[in-house]
């Protein structure tokens, strides 16, 4: 191992080569690492330690300890926002890649008119989130209408509406992806399985399958941060209405997502502040571990080539 | 069994025109319901413009002017931070990434894990501080906002580049050196054209990013004075009750069409660029 590395080391740099880049660090290096330092290093120092403060300009902040997470965790708001997610991940997760993937598998059995439908599947992943959420949001309310209710009339509206303009937005992408890894799986394979008397669907599952679960990976870990950091969908379509009044009275905006509830945390009252830090300090603990976790479980189970 | 085959093949192909049809129902949706007037809009958006809720180009007219923002202008200002962000990024990043690949220091090693770091961060873990830095640092113009986006974008491209760059052999950029080129030299005139796929890769990828950001520009521009795309159809419709639908769905569809007409034509590098992404990223 240590050998191989050594002996990659040697193919992509040499002494002279990086002495002269060395001595160019600051045209090279210094406009990328300065606009590094303003556009995340600091701003993300920054957001950790004003997470520990009270505060409503950077500059009058109040160290303040764990208050702020405390109160994050006892947010029913910030809970639901949670679990909502969640759930919300796991659907369209399931939903994106195995229709993905299928229509994916069905372009690449040689049939006519194939680039057509690739480039038309793809198409609307080329437009916003906001833009999506109002075309979307005009679909389901005149689909609605004619059942005499709306959009913002029922959770299960907001959450089914915000699926189905997932679904639409990024099936083409993953298609994409799926499509890139079938092409890689050599004929010869499926040749052989073929003779060995193999039928298709064994041919799909024992060769092909295995043989694409690094786009699986991808495509999975893709869906899966996708879902997590959705904003301006979620915005656009039903900005977390509808709203259900607690037990003890306090109000949840039940189809609001994650990256809403903090951004609303953050905006919509000025005192709240440290409390939305921390819940994006939790936010980006929470992304950093699934996605960890997701790309290591897909690593182990992907074919050694 | 060669017959039964085609037979399948053709049903496939009339079973996939089908679903392209429905598939492209909501963009046609949009484009009918411009056509009408913001009544028929409500009560049935399903509907075909009849002699009496037909607006011509009424709608587009409209959209142009209301809401108190001329709709040219945030066209012109999403151009630019676009233009301008995407030319920024790929001439910074893919020099920032061939001094990692090259330099073995630990500074390389350094950025390039920040970079990797920096992609599984979301943005509201530093939308607050990043829009106070910016506003402290008067980045808060489209001219200047490409410098946030070098920042906040860096680590995907960096990436991307320096996977790349990887797999070109030394041998070439040692003869330039041989030969006298200096660093600067070596990097335009040797390294860049090599680049030519990745950068439009990763150009693809940042444009679509760009195009359609709605929290970043909103959060970091002076909204008085500038407002991008994303920012305009959101204002239209945010304010409830008085939204005129037909005129919002014409402006929708001035924002999308200049899209599609740029994907139909560069489309075997947009799907290049997208599927490459996905592998690197």
């Amino acid at each position: 191992m240590k050998k191989k590395k050594s002996l990659s080391k040697t193919a992509v740099n040499s002494r002279l080569i990086s002495r002269p880049i060395r001595r160019c660090f600051p045209i090279f290096m210094l406009p990328t690492f300065i606009a590094f330092c303003i556009g995340f290093i600091w701003p993300f120092i920054q957001g950790m330690y004003l997470s520990f403060c009270k505060f409503t300009l950077p500059q009058d902040a109040q160290f303040v300890g764990f208050s702020n997470y405390i109160r994050a965790f006892s947010d029913a708001g910030f809970r639901h926002s949670f679990v909502y997610t969640a759930v919300f991940a796991v659907v369209s997760i399931v939903l994106i890649n195995v229709l993905s993937f299928f229509i994916a598998y069905l372009l690449t059995q040689n049939i006519k008119g194939s680039n057509i439908f690739r480039t038309v599947f793809f198409m609307p992943n080329l437009i916003g989130g906001i833009v999506l959420g109002y075309i979307w949001s005009m679909i389901f309310d005149g689909i609605l209408g004619r059942y005499g209710t709306y959009l913002l009339a029922k959770t299960e509206y907001g959450f089914w509406g915000l699926v189905i303009l997932m679904c639409w937005q990024q099936i083409g992408y993953m298609m994409i992806v799926y499509i890139a890894g079938l092409q890689s799986v050599s004929e010869d394979m499926i040749e052989a399985a073929k003779i060995d008397g193999a039928s298709k669907i064994q041919t799909l599952f024992r060769v092909i399958i295995p043989n694409v679960m690094s786009s699986i990976t991808i495509c999975v870990f893709l869906t899966l941060t996708n879902s997590f950091k959705l904003f301006d969908q979620n915005l656009a379509l039903t900005g977390g209405m509808p709203v259900a009044v607690q037990a003890d009275g306090s109000m949840i905006n039940t189809t609001e997502m994650l990256a809403l509830n903090i951004y609303k945390t953050f905006y919509a009252n000025s005192n709240s502040r440290g409390v939305a830090q921390s819940k994006a300090v939790l936010f980006f603990i929470l992304v950093a571990i699934l996605a960890l976790a997701q790309l290591k479980f897909t690593r182990n189970k992907e074919v050694q080539a | 069994m060669k017959e039964k085959r085609s037979v399948g093949s053709t049903l496939l192909t009339v079973l996939f025109t089908i679903f392209s049809i429905v598939w492209l129902i909501p963009i046609f949706e949009v484009l009918i319901n411009s056509f009408k007037n913001n009544g028929a809009v409500n009560t049935d958006p399903f509907a075909l413009p009849n002699a009496e809720s037909f607006m011509g180009l009424g709608n587009y007219i409209k959209g142009m002017t209301f809401g108190n923002y001329p709709f040219l202008n945030s066209v012109f200002y999403s151009v630019i931070i676009t233009v301008l962000s995407t030319a920024l990024i790929l001439l910074c990043t893919s020099m920032a990434a061939w001094y990692i690949v090259r330099v073995d220091s630990a500074f390389s090693k350094f950025m390039y894990m920040l970079c990797a770091f920096s992609m599984i961060v979301p943005f509201q873990m530093v939308m607050f501080t990043l829009s106070s830095t910016a506003d402290k640092l008067k980045l808060n113009t489209p001219w200047t906002i490409p410098i946030i986006y070098l920042g906040f974008g860096a680590g995907l491209a960096v990436f991307m580049f320096t996977g790349f760059i990887k797999g070109i052999p030394l041998e070439i950029e040692e003869a330039a050196a041989i030969d006298g080129c200096g660093a600067l030299t070596t990097y335009f005139r040797v390294v860049f054209p090599m680049l030519k796929s990745i950068l439009i890769s990763v150009g693809v990828l940042e444009v679509m990013w760009l195009w359609n950001d709605y929290l970043l520009p909103y959060l970091v521009l002076d909204r008085t004075k500038y407002m991008t795309i994303p920012i305009h159809v959101q204002y239209l419709k945010g304010s409830y009750g008085t939204v005129d639908l037909g005129a919002t769905m014409a402006v929708i569809m001035i924002s999308i069409i200049p899209v599609i007409i740029v994907y139909l034509f560069c489309q075997k590098y947009i799907i290049k660029g997208v599927a490459a992404g996905a592998v690197k990223g």
